[in-house]
């Protein structure tokens, strides 16, 4: 018994080590000096921060970071307001008329949004939206509302109507019922919606490619991959400017990443 | 007031409560789907209204740009239908979205299985394979890049060992679509792990205590008890993978750009090429109609089919 279970630990290891190696291979890289041309497996035997002071001022990192924050916050701040609104009367209210609504708002959830890409690009030009923060943010809400509002219904629908009868017998309106009684007991649903989407609008490349071109509105994906066409033969600069990219979100993982895969999962659990 | 409980909440106005038509409307009448006006007004805006302007810029030659444009007829769509580049590219989504669902699936099942048994390393091990979920798909295409790429890669670097000539992995389109499909398995692998991993612990142990007094071994718990139980995260680990394959975009971009020429692209990188690259807008537009019909129509019949099948099981 016990030996079998000195194998498992072993076994454990051996994947973690299999799934660490792109990041190992990405921090060697990242710290090698341009000139030295050893192999991306061996580790620099010397301190090197170049690329990252290279790669943060080529690549605009500071202005893109500042840029990835701002746009974050501000959609996720909506997304939860209007996702939690609509998904009131959705969940308390279910007419004929309602349930279709819900399913309309539900059925996007397949749509993807690169489909419309061509009209959407067009209507971003005519309505003045390239290259503005309202642009994409308007957009990022738009396509993670039918993920909030299927788990802001769904999470409604668990808490018992006692409630709402309690309340209105002292006098509650229908909106005072949902700001006083309902909101406060969303924060569980509304943690995991923030994770969801903050994850899915801080690693966005798909629409910030193309409605925020200009150099001082891009993200870090944008600033990352133009950096990348024009340095196609520098990769270490590369490897340093990706390796800060990614670490912000991945020290917010590490710290609460029972939220984060429990969250990301039940965000899963849709059909 | 006895009966309070029993009034239904929904539809017609209460009585006994407080009075006045415009409260007692705002209570329980159709006012209070004003909450969901600010979401529907901004689909109607970003999702229906593209939506259906796409239908009617596929029928067009339009350019991208200019204000004039012909009307094309189903011009768009026959030229789709004998496109050798768009089958080609049908192929490789096709390959995205089932080869990476299956590698997912198989991979992540195996994980949650070994991760089921109890190991104090386990929470070590669930992190890291999950982390690469909630890295931007960009940057996990740069990373394996390094491994990749031609000059100095990693994986290069091994096999120079064995060869002279270092092998261009991804500009070889027979390789490069199965590269790209491991790394899109790779990083959202852990979803999966995690689906069957909590299926797992949900099914009670009586049922394998009860299986193993009858006499059934550890292959006829797996087929009899553990796969028919963990059909529901089957269904949902499935459909989500295959979703998301089918949509892939970013890992390509990062890695082959598409290339050599259309070899690695996927529905929606094509469409991207198309659009900026050669300013068809028109022809952009009938394979983004293409792209929402093929991830419609098969998200919906795997949903349906899987289903079925756990309704059977």
């Amino acid at each position: 018994m016990k030996k079998s279970k000195a194998w498992l630990i072993i076994l454990s290891f051996v994947i973690c080590l299999i799934h660490i190696l792109p990041f190992y291979i990405l921090i060697t890289t990242s710290f090698k000096a341009t000139k030295d041309l050893s192999s991306k497996w061996m580790f620099p035997g010397y301190f090197y921060l170049d690329n990252f002071t290279n790669a943060w001022n080529e690549a605009n990192l500071s202005s893109a970071f500042t840029n990835n924050f701002t746009v974050t916050i501000i959609s996720i701040s909506l997304i939860v307001i209007i996702g939690s609104i609509a998904a009131y009367p959705l969940s308390r209210r279910q007419t004929g008329w309602n349930k279709f609504m819900y399913a309309l708002f539900v059925s996007a959830l397949i749509v993807p949004p690169l489909t419309i890409l061509v009209p959407l690009y067009k209507f971003m030009v005519d309505i003045g939206g390239m290259n503005q923060y309202w642009g994409i943010i308007m957009l990022h809400i738009t396509f993670n509302l039918p993920m909030t509002i299927f788990l802001y219904t769904g999470f409604i629908g668990t808490i018992p109507r006692d409630l709402d009868e309690a309340a209105m017998i002292d006098g509650a309106g229908r909106f005072g019922l949902f700001y006083r009684i309902i909101l406060p007991l969303l924060k569980p649903v509304t943690a995991t919606v923030i994770i969801l989407t903050g994850v899915a609008v801080w690693n966005d490349y798909q629409f910030s490619l193309f409605f925020l071109q200009k150099t001082d509105m891009r993200t870090i994906t944008v600033a990352l991959s133009s950096f990348f066409g024009q340095y196609t033969s520098n990769v270490g600069w590369v490897a340093a400017g990706s390796l800060m990219g990614a670490l912000p979100m991945t020290i917010v993982y590490l710290f609460l990443q029972r939220y984060f895969i429990s969250g990301l999962s039940s965000g899963a659990v849709k059909g | 007031m006895a009966d309070l409980n029993t009034i239904p909440l929904e539809g017609k106005p209460q009585r006994g409560t407080h009075g006045g038509y415009i409260s007692r409307m705002v209570r329980s009448g159709p006012f209070i789907n004003i909450l969901y006006m600010p979401a529907l007004i901004l689909f109607c805006i970003f999702i229906f209204y593209p939506f259906l302007k796409g239908i009617q810029i596929s029928f067009t030659n339009w350019d991208g740009y200019n204000q004039d444009y012909k009307w094309l007829g189903l011009d768009n769509y026959k030229r789709m239908l004998n496109d050798p580049e768009v089958v080609k590219v049908i192929w490789n989504t096709v390959i995205y979205g089932l080869g990476s669902a299956i590698f997912q699936n198989v991979i992540g099942l195996a994980y949650a299985l070994f991760l089921n048994m109890h190991i104090r390393t386990r929470g070590l091990v669930r992190t890291v394979i999950y982390l690469p979920v909630i890295i931007s798909p960009l940057i996990m295409g740069y990373i394996w890049y390094f491994f990749f790429q031609y000059q100095g890669g990693a994986i290069n670097d091994i096999l120079l060992l064995f060869k002279d000539e270092p092998s261009n992995l991804l500009g070889d389109p027979y390789i490069n679509v199965w590269i790209i499909t491991f790394v899109n398995t790779y990083q959202y692998l852990g979803i999966a792990m995690v689906l069957y991993l909590a299926g797992l612990q949900s099914i009670p142990r009586d049922y394998y205590e009860a299986a193993t007094i009858d006499g059934a071994g550890s292959i006829a718990r797996f087929t009899q008890i553990t796969w028919p139980l963990l059909a529901p995260a089957f269904t949902v680990s499935m459909v989500l993978n295959l979703i998301g394959g089918l949509k892939l975009f970013d890992v390509i971009v990062a890695l082959t750009n598409s290339g050599p020429g259309y070899a690695s692209a996927s529905l929606s990188s094509l469409m991207y090429l198309l659009y900026f690259g050669r300013e068809d807008a028109g022809y952009a537009a009938t394979i983004g109609i293409l792209m929402f019909i093929m991830i419609s129509i098969v998200s919906i019949v795997a949903l349906v089919l899987f289903r079925k099948r756990e309704v059977n099981a």
